[in-house]
């Protein structure tokens, strides 16, 4: 297997969502292949840091107001 | 309070404010998110958090409960989001300008693997405006199913859903979106690993 062609499965890869063959197969690429090891582990730290810290809660005056202009009261 | 989700809507639909108030506590945080990640600029998000809610609640009689809750609600803040976003590319005439294609190359280039810089390293004070100009700088359609799929932790079937795509393409258009962004922020910090 060459580089070019687990490109397009690594999200599943990190995903989880692979056959186990396939899966395998991925791995023992990745033994010989320092480039294709960095790109997974660097990939999987991509979801991860986004998933931690991507998310913006909404802003405490934009939440007043929404409750205000949906006339609910704010728990 | 509410045992499922019929039980809220139907709550909702005959006035209870608990009801409304616990869609909105349920749904808002997503609502936004997708909202600012899509038209980029906080006061705008807000009208769109607004305007979802208005327009859902009018509504509420017309949901069938085919969809769940969740995903129409994020429908109509995409749609939302994507008027906008229409709105300003005639103001400014961009349309013509040539457009970021959804399937350039996307070979990696970048191969240091700096996953495993500490924390204290990664999480510098210039983190946050990293990771957010390497999410603003990916096409729309990728943005949008990063965004639901992985910081929102929408399923593949709820993300399709919501932006009107099959499960195929989320997953293709995700993979592109990781990718891309694995590049930007390997350009960031690769540099601070050591030897470089
Ligand atoms: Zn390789």
């Amino acid at each position: 297997m060459h580089c070019k062609d687990m490109l397009g499965s690594l999200s599943a890869y990190v995903d989880g969502e692979l056959e186990a063959q396939f899966c395998a197969e991925i791995e023992r690429h990745m033994a010989d292949c320092g480039n294709c090891r960095a790109v997974v582990d660097t990939l999987r730290k991509t979801v991860y840091l986004y998933r931690e810290h991507g998310h913006a809660d909404v802003p405490e005056e934009a939440r007043d107001r929404l409750y205000a202009v949906l006339h609910l009261d704010k728990p | 309070m509410y045992a499922t989700e019929a039980e809220l809507i139907a709550a909702a639909r005959a006035g209870h404010q608990g009801a409304f108030t616990e869609i909105v506590e349920r749904h808002s945080g997503t609502v936004y998110n997708l909202a600012l990640r899509l038209v980029n600029n906080p006061q705008e998000a807000e009208e769109v958090l607004q305007e979802t809610f208005i327009s859902a609640f009018r509504a509420l009689d017309r949901f069938e409960g085919r969809s769940q809750l969740g995903t129409w609600l994020y429908r109509i803040a995409y749609n939302a989001a994507l008027m906008r976003l229409r709105r300003r590319q005639v103001a400014t005439e961009s349309l013509d300008a040539p457009t970021t294609t959804d399937d350039g190359d996307m070979l990696p280039r970048e191969f240091v693997d700096w996953s495993t810089l500490p924390d204290e390293r990664l999480l510098g004070k210039e983190f946050r405006g990293v990771l957010e100009g390497a999410l603003a700088a990916l096409p729309d359609s990728l943005r949008s199913v990063f965004v639901l799929r992985d910081i929102e932790g929408l399923s593949t079937a709820e993300t399709a859903e919501t932006l009107g795509l099959t499960e195929v393409n989320v997953k293709v258009r995700l993979h592109r979106a990781r990718l891309a962004l694995r590049e930007k922020l390997s350009g960031y910090f690769a540099p601070m690993v050591a030897g470089r």
